[in-house]
């Protein structure tokens, strides 16, 4: 961090080139990025990113916590979808206890990711659209974003640190009323999309800024480590949900966008198009919804419900014991991938049988993605770094970690 | 669901495609196998992990590096495990490679000419634990700052920092 001096870069006998600082403060960025750039007027030469500004060392945090106790952490790992981390967590440890989930647990977690992913895309789109300089998008996808942030409230208490996927299931069944209010914006979100596309896709502008820029070929992409909707863009046909399916992914139908030129225009035209098969997976788990618990029977790794903790002898003991010494997991590794808004989340997860985890590693789709930006700036102007920046959709918090 | 018991046998194992790819190239640099959660991994000698994937690569059993990490065992040694995890797009299948080192001398050949996406990796694990890389085109520190003393991760390094 904060390291990188020009020296490295700067090819001093030809005194042809400049150097450019762009960040750590910049707002198209999308948080504390710094990016160095060799620039020859307008072009830039070659690009270096720098990183490590919001470190805060949660890895090492989660190997002094109890396995439950991680749970929070995952939230602010990446914090545009803290469910998405929270089932990418959970998941990894229930793998690791051999622990069945409940299928009222699988669907309201499916429904829940998926709805993420969509408030995240939102805050994508909304971002993307404004560093080209189109303002009111911003403003109607945050109207809504704020009635998903609503609905994670409903559900968990909390705007966005949600911490609501547990390990062996749900912290709560959802309150009353929630599945109608999912029910009415997914009603409505159709139209809400339209309205963007209505805005961007035929706009001359916005058309002229994004097509043909920043390209980046399928072979590239693959060794550079490029996935999610970005690689899907330059024709990989590579989806884990539907190819490697967990949490009963494999029980829902949904198409999976894929565009073949690999630019700009390609990456916002996928994820738009995801915005409406995510909005059609998570009308599928609300109608399909099946009853039954949202725990799994496991009373030494779940914690019990209140009303039973108050009338029964053995739940009291069993929380006191989760809460004060935590429940062992057997000894063995594993990771778990999952399909984030960004791409291939993973969680490798090391225990040596004891109540802390003696190793969380966080796989975080955009830390590799970053790598792609420069095969994907150098040698255009430096206008397109912005849209560069914006149609991979990074997010700070889990670069950093 | 209950949990199978983990497979250590390489007899068993052998008829996976990695695993037989990989013993068919150079069955010395294999030493062991394990087979666990439904996760196979794979222990490779240290000098032979760069021709390893390359092998892998070549043969197209795996095109994709998902993750490249280490875990550190301290006081045990060889207390390092590196584990790479590739994932194979065509089969569907992921693998792990794993490589054991001493903490004395915690070096081995960097897998970047082999998938640039490592690049960020390695630096990330140089960083945090204090792994070099042969062979890494910019071995720098990423996370910390560049006159930071010591390598966090380590288990001997506390987790409040040293005041």
């Amino acid at each position: 961090m904060g390291h990188l001096n020009a020296n490295p870069v700067l090819d001093v006998a030809s005194d042809k080139t400049m150097i450019l600082n762009m960040g750590p403060q910049h707002p198209s960025t999308h948080g504390v990025l710094r990016l160095l750039l060799e620039i020859d007027g307008e072009a830039v030469v070659r690009m270096m990113p720098d990183i490590g500004f919001l470190h805060t060392g949660i890895e090492k945090t989660c190997e002094a916590k109890f396995y439950q106790q991680v749970v929070p952490l995952t939230d602010r790992i990446d914090y545009l979808c803290p469910m998405v981390n929270n089932l990418c967590y959970v998941l990894a440890v229930e793998k690791l206890l051999g622990l069945e989930i409940p299928p009222r647990a699988q669907w309201i977690r499916v429904m829940l990711a998926e709805l993420q992913r969509i408030s995240s895309h939102l805050v994508w789109l909304g971002t993307h659209a404004m560093d080209i300089g189109a303002m009111s998008v911003f403003l109607y996808c945050f109207r809504e974003r704020e009635d998903l942030l609503r609905i994670y409230e409903m559900v968990s208490g909390q705007r966005m640190m949600t911490s609501y996927f547990r390990i062996g299931g749900l912290a709560l069944d959802p309150p009353l009323g929630f599945f109608d209010k999912v029910k009415k914006f997914l009603d409505i979100f159709p139209e809400k999309v339209d309205e963007y596309e209505n805005l961007l896709t035929g706009n001359r502008i916005f058309i002229d800024r994004l097509k043909d820029v920043a390209h980046i070929s399928a072979e590239d992409g693959l060794a550079i480590g490029l996935t999610g909707p970005s690689l899907r863009a330059s024709g990989i046909d590579f989806d884990i949900r539907r190819d490697m399916p967990y949490s009963s992914y494999e029980k829902f139908k949904f198409k999976v966008p894929v565009a073949k030129d690999g630019d700009v225009w390609a990456r916002y035209v996928c994820r738009v198009q995801e915005l409406r098969e995510s909005r059609e997976i998570a009308k599928q788990a609300l109608e399909g919804l099946p009853e039954g618990p949202t725990k799994a029977d496991a009373p030494k790794v779940v914690l019990p419900d209140r009303e039973k903790m108050k009338t029964q002898m053995e739940a009291l003991i069993y929380h006191f014991k989760i809460v004060t010494e935590g429940f062992t997991v057997p000894a063995g590794e594993v990771y778990q991938a999952i399909e984030s808004p960004r791409g291939e989340m993973g969680y490798y997860i090391v225990s040596d049988g004891t109540a802390k985890p003696m190793r969380v590693h966080m796989r975080s789709p955009s830390y590799a993605n970053l790598q792609a930006l420069p095969m994907m700036c150098e040698g255009r102007l430096i206008a397109d770094v912005v849209a560069a920046i914006g149609s991979i959709d990074i997010v700070l918090g889990e670069i950093d970690r | 669901m209950p949990l199978a018991p983990a497979v250590t046998d390489l007899e068993q194992l052998k008829d996976r495609p990695v695993l037989a790819a990989l013993l068919a190239w150079n069955a010395k640099a294999i030493l062991g196998a394990k087979f666990d959660h439904d996760e196979l991994s794979i222990y490779i000698a240290r000098e032979s992990i760069r021709e390893a994937c390359t092998q892998l690569k070549a043969q197209g059993l795996a095109e994709f590096l998902s993750d490249l990490t280490c875990a550190d065992f301290y006081p045990r040694q060889p207390r390092f495990e590196m584990a790479y995890h590739l994932l194979s797009i065509k089969r569907k299948d992921r693998v792990r490679l794993k490589v054991k080192l001493e903490g004395d001398d915690a070096s081995l050949e960097s897998i970047t000419p082999v998938w640039p996406s490592a690049n960020f990796f390695e630096r990330e694990v140089f960083d945090l634990f204090g792994v070099r890389f042969l062979g890494h085109p910019y071995l720098r520190r990423i996370m910390m700052p560049e006159d930071w003393q010591g390598h966090p991760l380590r288990k001997d390094y506390p987790v409040e920092g040293y005041r």
